[in-house]
Parts: structure tokens; sequence; C-alpha cells
């Protein structure tokens, strides 16, 4: 089995925040992580590879300095990082993004062919879920998103278990496919000191636009159908009501309740019949 | 002698690198960095920055200073402004006629015949998604702004009743694939079907909810329409100028909000938050075109299976899907406490979390936890109880739609983020609502 992980180092986005006053980026020394689904996506197939044996690429798109993502992702136990980095990958939104990251896959599977493709579900940085998705199409894989749980590996399918909004959803797919993974897929390990040691050793390939073959039209901001027009800080929470409870707590208690429903906060459901 | 980055307003889109004639700019942790040995301050980048991040060093130069400017070699072109503005500049003209003056004109409608405002209809299990009919509420008002038609498609096994619902929610047109290969959603044949449609009746727009559906079918897509989809959208409006589709959705963890356009690809795509749009008006028996296609797919074409559907309810739902949440803190005082809680949330079908401290106490196991080291919810309605606030819980818990607290201490932060606080004794106060709640709720919540 060949596992391949699409791993994105991302700004840690709890930090970045907007100046209200001067509508700019506030990330003077925000620190750059693992983006944390993409760390489940490779637990796993470092699980995967345990239980069944096989191999773990791991491939980033970014700039030079993401790097360090790469060799820290390595002292989990991965067999092999590289890293794409060009200038010309600049600015790709998710539509160039997943066509740069399926050019490598097919090159990296014309010698070594990919079972598995592991993405994590989304980027923290832009939430949309878009890119695993966009490779899976570009690659002829069958897809399986927001995983939650791996049930087996048998004759050629797989079959996972799906969050939805509904419920979770056992699903099977035909070898080879692309998952994207959530949080609650396992719990990180830490790394062990081998595999620390050996890759701090370890130097992650480079793959510039000559080691890809890809066509410039469809990447980087030429091969990006979105744009950015604007940005701009979300409009503040305004402060709330407060009302004091302590004398007359029902009285306050039914008053909070009516305004639930005045503002629409729970409906009555008005084709029910009888209590819930 | 080069240009400088405001690396505050920079946002790393891209923009200026791409127009740089000397190729002087690089993007550099997500900011354009200029290399001073390649810069010649001829301010391409400038005009085309839309944060106005970029400023040369000194006043522009005059046509003849740029004219000894030496172009290194292997340069692509040399940036002249007698010369025609690129491309991207003059798109970017039209958005923001104070930077660059060129005269407007009225754009026609799409030469190539894209029109209509679409919304994909989202059917699984035997239900529909809410937020499909809110989707027609904004629908219809994208659609009367660009004075087009407004369009449902369903996709299925036996859907007929959800078409008459189309219909109801304001529809003028529905496109149907009614197909048993689609009796449960899969990526592919859904995927494939509705690219067909969008094929060949060349919708303008496309509307989603950004659920897990939404969000694994319209990426597929997208990269077979090789177009641009823009996720989870909570806004949405028609610039009157372009005619083009503004859709601003939140970045960063939300700290943040983005406009984002798809300029020259058609359809323009975007999935959109559930419960932030209107639900707008169901009009019982409204009528429309209803047009089928077929779909063309054998089912052992199809290399996905649904094996089965554990559908949840309220205690087993996940955390990040709940709508309503009764959410209790330390504050409660003991396990045997919870009870309070338990019953409030019994009565609006509402599922339990709780804080860290909660979770420690071994009230409630870690599955149920909200904040940094748990689940970061969204609910339409969040009840804290006992909670003080620590900034832990509140960054996986502030985006809910409504809070309500109640807490013993005036000062807890709690309060700073809730829309309605209660200070005062929980084990009054929770009764109290809960009794009152099920005085009005008799007949069943409705969400």
């Amino acid at each position: 089995m060949h596992y391949l992980i699409c791993l994105k180092q991302v700004p840690d986005t709890s930090e970045v925040r907007i100046d209200p006053e001067t509508n700019t980026l506030m990330r003077e020394g925000v620190p750059s992580i693992i983006n944390p689904y993409d760390a489940h996506a490779l637990e796993e197939a470092i699980r995967l590879k345990e239980s069944f044996g096989g191999k773990v690429t791991i491939i980033c798109m970014g700039p030079p300095q993401a790097k360090e993502a790469l060799k820290k992702a390595m002292s989990f136990g991965a067999d092999r990082a590289i890293l794409l980095s060009d200038r010309s990958f600049a600015g790709s939104d998710s539509l160039a993004t997943a066509y740069i990251l399926t050019v490598a896959i097919q090159k990296i599977s014309e010698t070594d062919p990919v079972d598995i493709v592991l993405c994590g579900k989304e980027a923290i940085d832009g939430d949309t879920a878009q890119t695993g998705p966009g490779i899976a199409q570009r690659l002829g894989f069958p897809q399986l998103t927001y995983v939650i749980k791996i049930r087996e590996i048998d004759q050629g399918w797989i079959t996972v278990e799906r969050k939805t909004e509904g419920g979770r959803e056992v699903a099977k797919a035909k070898l080879p496919v692309l998952l994207t993974a959530e949080k609650e897929l396992n719990d990180l390990s830490y790394a062990s000191l081998p595999n620390m040691m050996k890759a701090s050793a370890y130097d992650p390939e480079v793959w510039d636009i000559k080691a890809l073959p890809c066509d410039p039209s469809q990447m980087g901001l030429k091969g990006s159908p979105t744009s950015v027009s604007r940005i701009f800080a979300p409009s503040a929470k305004t402060g709330g009501e407060i009302l004091d409870g302590t004398k007359d707590p029902t009285i306050v208690a039914g008053n909070v309740v009516e305004k639930m429903f005045q503002q629409n906060m729970i409906m009555v459901d008005p084709l029910a019949k009888g209590g819930k | 002698m080069t240009v400088i980055v405001d690396n505050g307003k920079c946002i790393g889109c891209g923009a200026c690198i791409v127009e740089c004639p000397l190729e002087a700019l690089d993007l550099i942790d997500g900011i354009a960095v200029v290399n001073p040995e390649k810069c010649k301050d001829n301010g391409s980048c400038v005009e085309v920055c839309p944060t106005n991040a970029l400023a040369l060093d000194k006043p522009a130069p005059s046509v003849t200073e740029k004219e000894q400017v030496p172009v290194e070699a292997g340069s692509k072109k040399e940036f002249n402004k007698d010369e025609p503005l690129p491309e991207s500049v003059q798109d970017y003209a039209q958005d923001n006629p104070r930077k660059i003056v060129k005269p407007k004109e009225a754009k026609p409608k799409d030469p190539n015949g894209w029109s209509g405002v679409w919304v994909v209809v989202e059917y699984n299990h035997g239900e529909i998604a809410p937020v499909s009919w809110e989707l027609m509420g904004e629908g219809r008002k994208l659609a009367d702004d660009l004075g087009c038609e407004l369009a449902s498609v369903v996709c299925g096994n036996q859907v007929d009743h959800v078409i008459t619902e189309a219909l109801a929610y304001g529809a003028e047109k529905v496109y149907v694939i009614d197909d048993p290969v689609l009796e449960y959603y899969r990526s592919e044949p859904y995927a494939e079907g509705i690219t067909k449609l969008v094929q060949k009746y060349k919708p303008e727009i496309m509307l989603m909810g950004a659920t897990a559906m939404g969000r694994d079918v319209f990426p597929a897509v997208a990269t077979k329409m090789q177009t641009g989809l823009t996720a989870d959208c909570t806004v949405l409006g028609i610039d009157p100028d372009t005619n083009l589709l503004l859709q601003t959705r939140p970045a960063f963890g939300g700290n943040i909000m983005a406009t984002i356009l798809c300029k020259k690809h058609r359809p323009q795509m975007a999935t959109v938050r559930p419960r932030v749009m209107k639900m707008p008006e169901r009009i019982e028996g409204r009528e429309g075109q209803v047009i089928r296609e077929e779909l063309g797919i054998k089912e052992e074409d199809v290399f996905t299976k649904v094996v089965e559907f554990i559908k949840a309810d309220a205690k087993s739902v996940f955390l990040d899907k709940a709508e309503i949440i009764v959410a209790v803190g330390l504050g409660i005082g003991s396990k045997k406490n919870m009870s309070i809680a338990e019953e409030l949330a019994e009565v609006l079908g509402a599922t339990m979390a709780g804080t860290r401290g909660a979770v420690e106490a071994g009230w409630l196991s870690h599955d149920y936890q909200v904040g940094q080291t748990g689940t970061t919810v969204r609910p339409k309605l969040y009840i804290s109880i006992g909670i003080s606030g620590a900034i832990q819980h509140l960054v996986g818990m502030e985006r809910s739609d409504y809070i309500i607290a109640i807490n013993n201490d005036c000062d807890a932060s709690i309060f700073r983020v809730a829309n309605y606080g209660i200070v005062g004794d929980l084990n009054e106060v929770v009764p109290a609502m809960t009794a009152e709640m099920k005085k009005r709720l008799q007949f069943g919540v409705a969400n």
C-alpha cells in the first residue's frame, strides 16, 4: 500500500486578527503549524502502514520555509516528503492548488502508484474543504470526505464512517481512493525518538516548476478563477442585555424565555401534534 | 529606490506578483516581498493592489525617466503607461473607478448565454435540508437584481414531492434527474448529473448549502467545469456595475471577512452557510416548468456504495452539527446537579456539552467538550449554565447564533458574548426556564 498525504503549513489562525481601526491584518509573530486536520490524516496513514505495511509519502505546496513542517511531519514516521515550491505556484486558489497537487501525485504514481490519498478535511486558514475533492476529481478517484473512522480495507475496497449533519454514514469505495480526515479519526501520537532523529537529518525534496510538468495557464494567479476583492473586519458582537435574576428568578427567567421565542431562537413546530 | 510593502495591509493575494514585469516580487509567508535588486519602481504593482498595501518609495518617475531605466535581459515586458493596461488591471478598474479612470459601460447580458440563478436542493435519506429553501429566498433576490430566472436542481430517486416543494418555495423552473442510482447521495453520480445539467442549460450562478453534502459535491462540479467556487459564504450580492456575484465569507477562522469574485469563469459557484439566509414564504400550489434529464450512469460503474446510515438524535449528534446546545461549567457544582441542565436540554431537544473543567470533573465525556482543546461549535442557540467564560472556552462557542448565559458572578466573561445574561442562582433560574419552556413547547420544537 502506498499512502500519500497532502499537507499544508498554516498560520495558527486563532491568533490572526484584523485591526478594527486600520482594517489590516495583524500577524506579527503568528507561528506556523501543520494544519491540524492534515496531522490527523498523517497519523491515520502511519497507523495503516503499521497494520498493513507499505509506505507513506507526504507532499506539501508552499514557500521554502514550509520545509520545516515537512521535517516535523517526517518525525511521525513517514518515508518520503516532497515540497512543491515555485514562485509561479503562489496565489493559487483551491482549483489551481488541486491541479498542482494532482500533477505531483501523478508524477509520484509513475514509479510508485498511490493507493490512498489522505487530506485533512480543510485547512484552518482557508476553511474551504475544496482542495481534497478537487484532487479526487482530477485523479478520477472516488472520494470519501469527513471520515471519522476507517473500518476495514478488504479486497480492494475501503469501508469508512463519515460525519454528516444527520448522523454517521457508513460508506465504502474502491481503491485507489481519496479520503479527507476529521479530527475524530484518531488521537495524535507523539513522535518516537529514533524517528525524530531521522527527521532532523532528513532534507525534503523540493520540486519546482522544472520538476513538475504543470500547465502555466492552470496554476498560480492566472489559473485561479477566484480572486479576493476586499477584506474587512467582521462586525463586532454587540454587548447583550444582562438581567438581575437574584431577586425574582422566575419572572426574569420567564422574560428571557419570552425573548428567545420572539427572536426565533427556538421555534415551535406547527406540524407536531402532542408533546415531544 | 524600491516599492514599499505595508505588511499590515498586504493580504497575500499575489496580484502584484503577476503584474510585475521584472519579477521583482515574491510571496513569502503570505506577504508580498520586494527584491530590491530587481525592482525599478515602475509602479505597476501599486496600481493592482486591492488593499493599497504598496507604495512607491518616491514620486512616480516621469515617462522620460522611465525610458532610461535599463530593463534586465530576459524580463517579459516593460511597463509603459501609454500601452493598453494589462487585462487584469482593466478588470480591476471596473471595480475601482477611483483608482484608474476608465469610462464605465453598461454590462450586457453574458454573451456566451450563461444565465439564471440555480439552487441545488439537498435531499438525502428522505429529508430535505432547510438551507435549500433559505437559498431559494436569497436566490430570488439575486435573480431579481440580475433580471434572470430562479431555478432549482433536484437529484434523487422518486423526487416528485421534492419538486412540488421547490416550486412552492419559488422556483420558476426545476431541473430534475430522477434515477435509482441517486437513491443515496454519492459524490460521483451526483457530480456527474449536476455537471450534465450545467453544461446543457448554462446557469450564471449556482448555490448550495455549505453542508457535508454541498461541500462534497460542489468542488467536484467546479473542477469538472474548471470554474471558481467560494466556500461557506455568509453574505451574497450582485455588483451593480459588473453584475458579478459578490461572495463574502469569513476567513482565518472568522477573524476576517473576505469578498471573493469569480470574474471570467462560469458558472459562479458558492456554498452558503446554513441558517444565515432568511427562509422565504412557502406558497402551496405554485407552478413552474419541470425539466427532466437522464442520468446515464449504471450502478456497476459507481465505485462508492453507502452501506448504512446511522441517524443521530440530540444525544448522539456530533457537537459541531448540533442546533441547540445546553452547556455546563464547574459552576454547576456537582454531577447530581447535571439533572437541572439535562431537563432543560430534554425539553428543547438540545445536545449537552461542557467546559474542560466539567469534562475533567467527569460529568461529561471529552466528545462533549467545547473549546480550544475540544470542539468548536456554532449552534443556533447556546445556553451556558455555570460557565465563567475562560478564553479557551469562548473561542469554541462565541460564533453561536445566540448565546444565553446564566451565572452567579456578574463579572463573568461569558456575559460579554451573551445576547442575554441572567445573573443569579442557576438552581433557581434554570428550573424556572425549563418550566416556562415546557409550557410553550408542548407541541414540540421545530428545529
